[in-house]
């Protein structure tokens, strides 16, 4: 049913109606709306799970790791700080192969301090070994919650996912939402039973010491299950379609790309403004696109090979640093093409909307004129110069 | 697409405006995208809250700067603002205040301003300066964009109880005050 | 795909630590044992476990890492370290 909700509301509806046993979670702006709505519904009894207060994201990811390692579905969101406070854990749970579901508020990282908008939190733990999908608007946040238990919890993965919508933007946007029934949800999510778990009557050790004997073959079975995620996830999108009528790729969206010359690369709500823009665009006569990507990891390599081979000119906007190195999308965007014959004459990088900078439809229509023959590293868009004459003496 | 511009200080409500506009438009079958702006993260600082709406979804993420209607709670922030920035050339915009309190801005002939008393309204009403829902009920008058039963269907669907009914005089209000200014 | 993270009960039986014994290892003299098994809490081991009554104590040597703890704490001194090339403790 179409409800007109707050995306973080959303968030804790699909969350209730995907049944976890366990929930933790410590507040953090702009992830607070999800979990206090959580709270409530368990304190009015509408969700049957044990919601545990910690005091810390370090603790309650360690919570939510215990939960899943006895068997039992768990919940957790945060932001920012608190997802770098996670972080130690984070590859815990990974590691140990526990589907736990995160739901990361995008949020800057200090310093200095900044409520608002980017991707360095959870760009920053990419290597965790998590899977962590985009969402552009608040219905694909709701369709990747409940996508992700599916994902995570297949037998063949065993691996956590991290939801990943835009701070405030999504968070605290307010917009329409088709909520699915308990009963759909019910007939696409199965219960979760895990290949192994805690459990006194048939004790076993999960996690112990794995020497240089063993240690390298269990990194190297996450990273080829995550190839098989590559597989795994168009699959899980086509039984979504099936119940519940909206189709997704998954892995990666291509808008208007069949005979674009200049496209942008992008992930997050950010894609909403571009395709605004590629219409705008489209309608005077320029041929320009936008690839979406979904799935941030698994990074989706051949399908962003197959859909850019043919595009001469690629901007990749990214809302992220890896400081003194290429911005980490337009890296690995490099990488994809390196070697190749079929390759895009020019992969532009472009760094926008840090910390909350409102990324407009000029912003985006100053990145298309930027692609030009001539490659850009790094480029800030909307940078105020002014700001940098600063002098400490 | 419409475009519609909330000023306001933390606290007074701007975010509940947006939402229950925005819930309006959405009883029409509409699409709309309500969603706040906090400068500084405190009670009292100048926030803004906007509401986007078209017939379909709407994709534009950005803030609002051409806006197409303007909501100022709290006028005492036209000292300091210009809220009117990017008020569209047939734009209206409506301002929280007693006739003659403040100086009516200069903007150009095709855009119209409207002040409205809804502290007043909301004083009388709620027994609080929370004129948002006056300001609604004036938004319907003004704009005739949204009609006033819809604006109260959102209103008693947000309020229970006492504030429900004296949230919905409030709208009633501001509608007629708008009406009684436009007859 | 999964690697080696689970580990079932029983696995500290499969690892035989009475290789890593250096050259000391503990005599039981069973003269004086009491039978108050303060050598039993301390094996880090827990491989002290013949008999339970006084002077039947001993421990399994498969397992003794030859680590001393037990004739450390044992008070009537009747747990001794020998050099086990000359002793054959068993």
């Amino acid at each position: 049913m179409k409800h007109f909700l707050e995306g973080s509301f959303a968030v804790a509806e699909i969350v209730k109606l995907c049944k976890p046993g366990v929930i933790s979670a410590y507040p953090i702006t702009p992830q607070t709306h999800i979990v206090e709505e959580l709270a409530q519904m368990v304190a009015d009894g509408e969700l049957d799970s044990q919601f545990v207060n910690v005091e810390s994201e370090h603790s309650a990811a360690s919570v939510v790791l215990g939960a899943v390692a006895t068997g039992v579905r768990a919940y957790t969101a945060t932001s920012s700080q608190g997802l770098l406070y996670m972080g130690e854990v984070l590859f815990n749970i990974a590691g140990l192969r526990l589907p736990v579901i995160l739901t990361c508020a995008n949020r800057a990282v200090s310093a200095p301090i900044n409520i608002w908008n980017d991707h360095q939190d959870s760009v920053s733990m990419r290597d965790t070994g998590w899977i962590q999908l985009f969402a552009e608007d608040n219905q694909e946040v709701v369709d990747l919650h409940l996508m992700a238990y599916k994902l995570g919890e297949d037998k063949s993965m065993m691996l956590p996912v991290m939801v990943c919508m835009d701070g405030f933007i999504l968070t605290h946007g307010i917009e329409t939402v088709d909520i699915p029934t308990q009963e759909q949800v019910d007939k696409f999510l199965p219960p979760y039973s895990p290949l192994y778990k805690l459990d006194p009557a048939n004790p076993l050790t999960l996690g112990p010491l794995v020497d240089p004997d063993a240690y390298m073959e269990t990194r190297y079975a996450i990273q080829e299950t995550l190839k098989d995620a590559l597989k795994l996830i168009p699959q899980i999108t086509a039984d979504f379609a099936k119940i519940f009528g909206r189709h997704y790729n998954g892995l990666i969206e291509e808008y208007k790309l069949k005979d674009a010359e200049r496209v942008i690369v992008a992930m997050g709500s950010v894609c909403g403004t571009i395709k605004d823009v590629v219409d705008e665009l489209r309608a005077k006569g320029k041929k320009v696109g936008l690839l979406k990507i979904t799935s941030y990891r698994p990074f989706p390599e051949q399908e962003i090979y197959e859909a850019l081979k043919n595009v001469s000119k690629v901007g990749v906007l990214d809302r992220a640093l890896s400081l003194g190195s290429y911005a980490p999308l337009a890296g690995e965007m490099k990488a994809v093409f390196f070697g190749k014959k079929k390759k895009p004459q020019i992969i532009s990088s472009f760094v926008a909307g840090l910390g909350g900078r409102d990324i407009t439809k000029n912003s985006i229509k100053e990145i298309f004129r930027l692609l030009t023959t001539k490659e850009k590293a790094c480029e800030f868009i909307d940078l105020k110069p002014e700001l940098l004459k600063e002098k400490y003496e | 697409m419409k475009d519609i511009r909330i000023h306001a200080r933390a606290g007074q409500g701007a975010i509940t405006t947006a939402a229950l506009l925005g819930y309006a438009y959405f009883l029409k079958g509409m699409y709309p995208y309500a969603f706040p702006h906090f400068g500084a993260a405190r009670m009292g600082a100048p926030m803004n809250a906007f509401v986007r709406v078209d017939a379909v979804p709407v994709r534009l993420r950005s803030q609002v700067y051409e806006p197409d209607y303007v909501i100022i709670v709290d006028a005492t922030l036209m000292r300091g603002f210009n809220c009117f920035a990017g008020l569209k050339e047939k734009g209206v915009a409506l301002i929280n205040a007693k006739d003659g309190e403040i100086e009516k801005p200069r903007i150009k002939a095709s855009q119209k301003v409207f002040v409205v008393p809804a502290s007043d309204i909301a004083l009388k009403t709620i027994g609080r300066p929370l004129g948002n829902t006056a300001l609604l009920g004036a938004f319907a008058a003004a704009t005739e964009e949204i009609d006033l039963n819809t604006i109260l269907d959102a209103i008693n669907k947000r309020f229970v109880g006492k504030y429900q009914e004296a949230n919905i005089q409030a709208a009633k209000q501001g509608y007629e005050f708008i009406k009684n200014i436009k007859r | 795909m999964f690697g080696p993270l689970v580990v079932k009960p029983g696995s500290s039986r499969k690892n035989k630590t009475g290789s890593w014994r250096t050259e000391l290892t503990p005599k039981f003299l069973k003269k004086n044992c009491t039978g108050c098994k303060l050598c039993m809490s301390v094996c880090p081991e827990g491989c002290i476990i013949e008999g339970s009554e006084k002077n039947q104590l001993a421990c399994d040597y498969e397992y003794c890492k030859g680590c001393g703890a037990c004739a450390v704490v044992c008070p009537k001194g009747d747990i001794i370290m020998v050099k086990e090339s000359k002793e054959e403790a068993k």
